[in-house]
Order: C-alpha cells, then structure tokens, then sequence
C-alpha cells in the first residue's frame, strides 16, 4: 500500500478501533436518525388521519425527514470524528506524524459517508416496515438529494471544525446545535413560499432548501427538468460551501500553527 | 549545514503578537549526539520543539533537519523523525496495540507487528497490549508514548520532557531505553527535561535557554567547570533560574 493511503487507513483503523470498543458510539450511527423518523413518522401519520392531511403530504414529510438525516449524520460523523482527536489532546502528536491535514480531512469524510449509509439503511427500512414508504421508490432522484444532504452536513462540519481550531471547544455546541438551528431555513417540511420574506433569500443561499424544493417538485409531479434544476443548484451551492469552508479550515490549521494552538487547546 | 549535522537551527525565534518567546536561537545535533533543552518554566523548551516539528511557525530564523529545509518541506523530514509529550494525549479508548498499529500505518512502519512486539518488550508493556491507553499509570502512558517516538526508528527524537512526574523505575526504563537507541541507531536525541541528574547522565551536551534566549552551551561537565559551580543544579540556578543575573539582550 502506498504510504499516502496507509496514512488514510491509518485513520479508518483508529476510528475502527474505538468504534468496536465503545456500543454506544455505534450505536449513535443509527440512533437519530430512528428516533426523528419514529417520533415525526408516527406523529405524521396521525395527523393525516385525524385532521385531513392528504396521505401524499404524510409521505412527502417522511421521505424529507428520511433524507434531512443525511445532512445530519454527515455533519455529525465529520465532526465527531474530528472532536474524538481533540477531547483526547491527540492533535498534536497527529500532526507532527506525516498525516496531512487534507489527508485527515478525507478520511473523516469517508468515516461520515459510512455513518450516512448506516443511519440511512436503519431508517429507510424502517421507514418501510412502519409506514410503508419506500424511498427507493423515487429513484436516482432520492439518491442524488440524499448525496447533495450530505455534502452539506459536510461542509458545514467543516467550518465547525475551523472554529474549532481556531477558538477551541468553546465552538463545540455548534457541533451539536447548527443543524437544528438550520432546520426551518432549510424548508424540509414546507416550501420556500411559507416562509417570512424576509427569510427567503436565506434559505435559498442554503443546497438543502433547493433539495427540498425539489423532493416537493417530485412528489407533486412536477416535469423532470424543473427537479434537475432544483437539484443542480443545491450542487452548485455544495461546491461552493466546501470551497469556502475548505479555506476557512486551512486558514484556522495555517493560523493554530502561528498562535500555538496545537499547543494548548483552548476551552 | 555541515555534514555531521541532523540538525541545524540558525537565528530561530518566535513571537505571539508583540512578544518574543524565543529569540536568536542557533545550534546543532550531530549524529548520535543527546542533546539536552534545560531552563525555566516559560523558557522556551517547548517552544523549541514545536518549532522543530513544525507544529509552530517561527517568525524568525530558519531549521534544517536531515539536511531539509523544516519549513518548506515539512512532509519530507516528518516521516524520519518522531516525537513525544507527556503534555500531549493518545486516544484512551484504544488499546496500546492498537494506538500503536495507528502509528505504524501513519509512519509506514514494515513489520509493524513484529517491530511493536519487539518495542513493547523493551519497553516491559507486553502484558499491556490489550489494556486501553485510557486505564493506564502515568508511567506507562509514557512508555507507550515512547514505544510510538520510536515506531519507525526516528535518525532524530524530540522528546518533550520524557520522564516528567515518573517513579524511579519508570523513568530508568525510559532512560535506558533512549540510551539503547542511540547506540543501536545512531541518530540524535534532543529532549527538554527539568531533571538536572538525568541530563547530566545522558546528554553528551546542554542547551540552557532563559527567557527565550540561549545563555549557555556545552557539555555538561565543561558547563559546570567554566562557570565555576559543582554541579548542574548549581549551573541552572547561577544562569537559569528566575534569579539569575538577566539574560543578555
């Protein structure tokens, strides 16, 4: 194996390692994302038979939920993985290893896209057995929404990890808190239309809310073309996120490397 | 830098904000030369290190090891080098070998299972293999730590205070250790410690830095003999204690 890629391994295997000490951190890659699909699948489903909700609308707000979980578990698992390193006061022999930062980075990305496919399947089949829906039923389309999701979480880990870095773990309730402060940005429940005016160019700065608006395009029937371009939005605002959060994080390494972060980590 | 050298700091200095921490360093580590970083608290031995390993950026000076420019090519040297900290952690969940089979694939050690094996038995932490880094003493967390700065037979060790608040014992396995290494290997060791008697039996020279500035060099013997005093206790408090005469500006 190359030594650039045993360095990657080398990050798989130390996440490995813990995971199969610690049940409980495994069991997290699942845990959300099946409580959030129990709690807000079954109260949908109340809803639609209690108070005339269409049962399309009941379906349309599980498969957001289903999929809103991507964004969630990739923030989650990126940064987790990164916090782990950093509870441990482990940085700093890290990074006098040959381990580069970019190395780091995509290997923390590959742990998240695992944690993304885990928490998915747990929920996609329960969402299967408990209400009968079955996302795979949207096609590529789930997928590509699904992905765009992710990328997401990802790069807004990435930005809380360059807080991180650069203020100590006084940034660390972002970790736990950013995504359910986005959450009504985002639409998953409802479209753009619903929210203030105000808030509206907000929330289209956001890829999820282009995701959303288009999950909604689909269930509605909309034509294909108008989905693709909902989609390719949410893409082109991905890129842009993880460009801008790719700086900050090399910026907030470049600037711990100056004042001595790597040193004494701040709280 | 002359060809006996592993490492060659020239004018070295760092400030944060307006203050300098460390200023106009210069020396160099020889081929299996032990060199040791001795003074104050606040001195500036850590400082040193981090800037040697480059988890610091100097605002002034330049570092050359194993005849690279540190700097510039700090993913050339790393893999050649190693280092360790009591100061610094390693994950506590994982078990001793595992932390140390992580280090074995970031340095691409060869035979890593052979090399930790032969380092854990070295090192007396074979019956520790399967214990979470997390459960252990202080001295052995150290000597973990050790058996990871010498994973991948480092031509040059940085070692961050190695045996700071250990037991005698502990503190001799790591000294031999380091010994065995340099006579095995041939590489140079450059460690800061406050132990003035375990300098003295180790270092083959002395850097004695206060308030960032190199006020003495030499070995340990001649140190003492040039500056009139019997012992290295009495060499630190006559030039690098916080009451010694000011350091030269």
């Amino acid at each position: 194996m190359k030594p650039g890629l045993r360095r990657l391994w080398a990050i798989f295997y130390r996440h490995g390692a813990l995971y199969r000490r610690s049940w409980p951190r495994l069991l997290d890659f699942v845990y959300t994302p099946i409580l959030e699909l129990a709690v807000w699948g079954w109260t949908m489903r109340y809803l639609s038979a209690h108070a005339g909700l269409a049962a399309e609308a009941a379906g349309l707000a599980i498969a957001a939920l289903l999929l809103w979980q991507g964004a969630l578990s990739g923030q989650l698992g990126f940064s987790v993985g990164f916090l782990e390193d950093v509870w441990t006061r482990h940085l700093g022999h890290l990074f006098v290893s040959p381990l580069r930062p970019a190395e780091l980075l995509i290997a923390l990305t590959g742990l998240a896209l695992l944690r993304v496919a885990a928490g998915f399947t747990a929920a996609a089949l329960l969402a299967r057995a408990l209400f009968a829906l079955d996302v795979l039923r949207l096609g590529p389309a789930a997928f590509a929404a699904l992905a765009l999701l992710a990328v997401m979480g990802l790069g807004l880990a990435l930005g809380i990890t360059a807080l991180i870095l650069r203020f100590g773990l006084g940034a660390e309730r972002l970790v736990w808190t950013l995504m359910a402060a986005i959450t009504p940005l985002s639409c998953v429940f409802y479209p753009v239309a619903n929210l203030p005016p105000i808030l509206r160019p907000a929330a289209l700065i956001l890829p999820s809310t282009h995701v959303f608006e288009a999950l909604r395009a689909l269930f509605a029937g909309a034509p294909t073309p108008l989905v693709r371009a909902e989609l390719g939005m949410a893409a082109l605002l991905d890129l842009l996120l993880l460009l801008l959060m790719g700086s900050a994080f090399l910026g907030a390494f470049a600037s711990a490397r100056q004042r001595g972060g790597f040193l004494r980590f701040e709280e | 830098m002359s060809p006996a050298s592993l490492a060659e700091v020239r004018g070295l200095g760092k400030a944060f904000g307006r203050r300098w921490v460390l200023s106009g360093l210069s020396f160099a580590i020889g081929h299996g030369e032990i060199v040791g970083l001795i003074g104050a608290n606040g001195a500036g031995k850590t400082t040193t290190l981090a800037l040697l390993l480059g988890l610091l950026t100097p605002s002034a000076g330049e570092i050359r090891l194993l005849g690279e420019d540190m700097i510039r090519h700090r993913y050339r040297v790393l893999p050649r080098i190693n280092f360790t900290s009591p100061y610094f952690g390693l994950p506590g969940r994982l078990s001793v070998a595992s932390t140390l089979r992580l280090y074995a694939h970031l340095y691409d050690v060869p035979k890593a299972s052979a090399r930790i094996a032969a380092l854990a038995a070295a090192l007396g932490l074979t019956p520790l293999l399967e214990a979470p880094v997390l459960r252990l003493s202080a001295g052995e967390r150290s000597r973990v730590g050790l058996a990871k700065a010498l994973l991948n037979d480092p031509e040059l060790l940085l070692l961050d205070e190695p045996t700071a608040s250990l037991d005698p014992e502990s503190a001799e396995i790591i000294r031999e250790a380091l010994l065995a290494h340099r006579a095995r290997r041939g590489g140079a060791i450059l460690l800061s410690s406050h132990n003035m008697a375990e300098v003295g039996r180790l270092c083959d020279r002395l850097l004695l830095l206060r308030q960032g500035r190199l006020v003495a060099e030499g070995a340990p013997r001649a140190l003492c003999a040039a500056h009139g005093v019997a012992d290295l206790e009495a060499l630190f408090f006559a030039l690098g204690g916080e009451r010694a005469a000011p350091a030269p500006r």
